[in-house]
């Protein structure tokens, strides 16, 4: 018998392309400090944290360890890690609750992609004897995924502009995104190729961020929050790690985590959707069976705002935020791990 | 059959510029101007040197500067005799946790000008600091630790901060 657990809480930073004034501990105290308040929740009642970074993107070993003073884990806490995106220690987080012992969570996420050359820290992802050497840049990998999109027919130039430009217009509405804009596709579409087939704006910024989300399980959710919104299915799964080995233009670990998080079945009100480049929106929403009337991305998505270890966690935070405050009933949430949609997380939520 | 490949060099090199963030800025560029300052805890009222970001205690950052004395008691310390690259004297020497007079916690520094076999806790030191032409945002701002005379510390004024 699964637990219900609740987002009752987020708080996230103001994305930039570059902070240059705080390390780890400034970045996470005060988005962990602020989730924990909105949660009227103190750091003694909280059953477990677990938090998601990369030690490579910062260039700092235990990079992770440091962030830990803002926990103030004294008496010692409980307490993980993955270095990964915060969908997946908000997973682990969920995991740990369906135990049945402690009733909340705290799940953080901070990255800093400024710091070092991101196109090289993510080549070390790839297979290091037949990919790595050659550096191939996320962008340039991405590139590969459209084109073949392109090729088969999946969507046209002209609707990756379109998801660029609606992106971008939605996260002026949104104070937290880092690119705000209101530019027309046909003005998107005289911009030169970046790495063809994918124009700038095709592509997601380069960012510095950090949030942080409070999960409340059973009755913990209705003392945490005037409107939880509770987790009803969650599931990650991964693809083979050659990309050649696998169809670019599909996801079918998006579609195999929707159907077992049940994100197939029933009508839903929007999804955050964790494609930092246009052309994967248009996967995703295929993979998820998602009709034209969901909004997507109303926070502007990936696309407005790309921490890296931070974008997947804040999809959920955002979607949950948005559900809390009544903006519809049911959301999907997603995160993505790896080039090309690798790796994919999905989860149903629904607000009480 | 050609000999199986048993070897691929792969070069990686990955360049960061690092920021050391605001409150450990803060403490550099006063050890800058020769002023060793930590920051006080609003709730639990513990000066550490260097201030924090979070208390690791209660959470938020110590927000009130604190400068301490220049002189300390050596609480824990070790005699480092293995060679390492980067070491900064040849072995052996030692890197003590020094409690400096007004802090809470012990900061890690070197200490000299005394036979290592004679360093003990209770010890006390006083900070060397390098030409005032030399003073830059960086802990070698402070060249090391070493005595100064005093009788050693009572292990009563140093128990509760080891």
């Amino acid at each position: 018998m699964t637990r219900r657990v609740a987002v009752v809480a987020f708080a996230q930073l103001r994305n930039v392309r570059r902070d240059t004034e705080r390390e780890e501990t400034e970045l996470v105290q005060p988005v962990v400090s602020e989730a924990l308040e909105r949660a009227r929740m103190s750091r003694a009642d909280v059953g477990f944290t677990c938090s998601g970074s990369s030690d490579f993107l910062l260039g700092r070993p235990f990079s992770f360890v440091s962030a830990l003073d803002a926990l103030a884990p004294w008496p010692p806490a409980s307490e993980s890690h993955v270095e990964m995106d915060g969908a997946w220690a908000l997973y682990e987080a969920w995991v740990r609750l369906q135990c049945g012992d402690v009733d909340t969570a705290l799940v953080y996420a901070y990255g800093k992609s400024s710091l070092g050359e991101l196109r090289d820290v993510l080549a070390q992802q790839l297979d290091p004897y037949y990919l790595a050497p050659l550096v191939p840049d996320s962008i340039s990998l991405a590139a590969l995924q459209a084109r073949a999109l392109l090729d088969a027919g999946g969507c046209s130039e002209r609707e990756l502009a379109e998801i660029a430009s609606r992106s971008r217009r939605a996260a002026l509405d949104n104070p937290f995104a880092q690119v705000r804009k209101d530019a027309k596709p046909e003005e998107l579409l005289r911009e030169p190729y970046l790495v063809a087939p994918l124009r700038k704006h095709d592509c997601p910024p380069i960012s510095d961020g950090a949030c942080a989300v409070v999960l409340a399980a059973d009755a913990a959710a209705y003392r945490h929050s005037k409107r939880p919104v509770f987790i009803s299915g969650i599931d990650h799964r991964v693809e083979a790690h050659g990309l050649g080995t696998r169809d670019l233009t599909q996801s079918a670990s998006t579609r195999i985590a929707a159907e077992h998080a049940g994100a197939l079945e029933g009508e839903f009100d929007l999804a955050e959707l964790h494609a930092p480049f246009t052309h994967q929106e248009v996967i995703l929403r295929r993979a998820l069976g998602l009709g034209s009337d969901v909004e997507v991305n109303p926070s502007g998505g990936a696309l407005s705002a790309n921490p890296m270890m931070v974008a997947g966690l804040a999809r959920i935070g955002e979607a949950a935020s948005r559900l809390s405050r009544g903006d519809g009933q049911r959301a999907i949430a997603h995160a993505t791990s790896g080039p090309c949609l690798q790796q994919n997380l999905v989860c149903v939520l629904e607000a009480q | 059959m050609s000999e199986p490949v048993k070897v691929v060099p792969m070069h990686v090199r990955l360049d960061y510029i690092v920021t050391a963030g605001r409150t450990y800025s803060t403490y550099l560029h006063d050890l800058a101007k020769k002023r060793i300052v930590g920051g006080r805890c609003p709730k639990c009222s513990k000066v550490y040197v260097p201030p924090r970001g979070s208390c690791p205690t209660c959470g938020v950052p110590t927000g009130d500067a604190v400068e301490v004395a220049h002189t300390a008691t050596v609480t824990t310390f070790c005699i480092i005799n293995i060679p390492f690259a980067a070491m900064p004297f040849p072995p052996p020497y030692v890197v003590a946790a020094l409690l400096l007079d007004g802090a809470d916690l012990p900061i890690l520094h070197l200490v000299r000008g005394i036979p290592v076999d004679q360093v003990r806790m209770g010890l006390r030191v006083r900070a060397v600091w390098t030409p005032d032409a030399e003073l830059a945002p960086t802990v070698e701002s402070i060249r090391w630790f070493e005595p100064n005379g005093e009788p050693d510390a009572d292990y009563s004024t140093y128990e509760a901060h080891l």
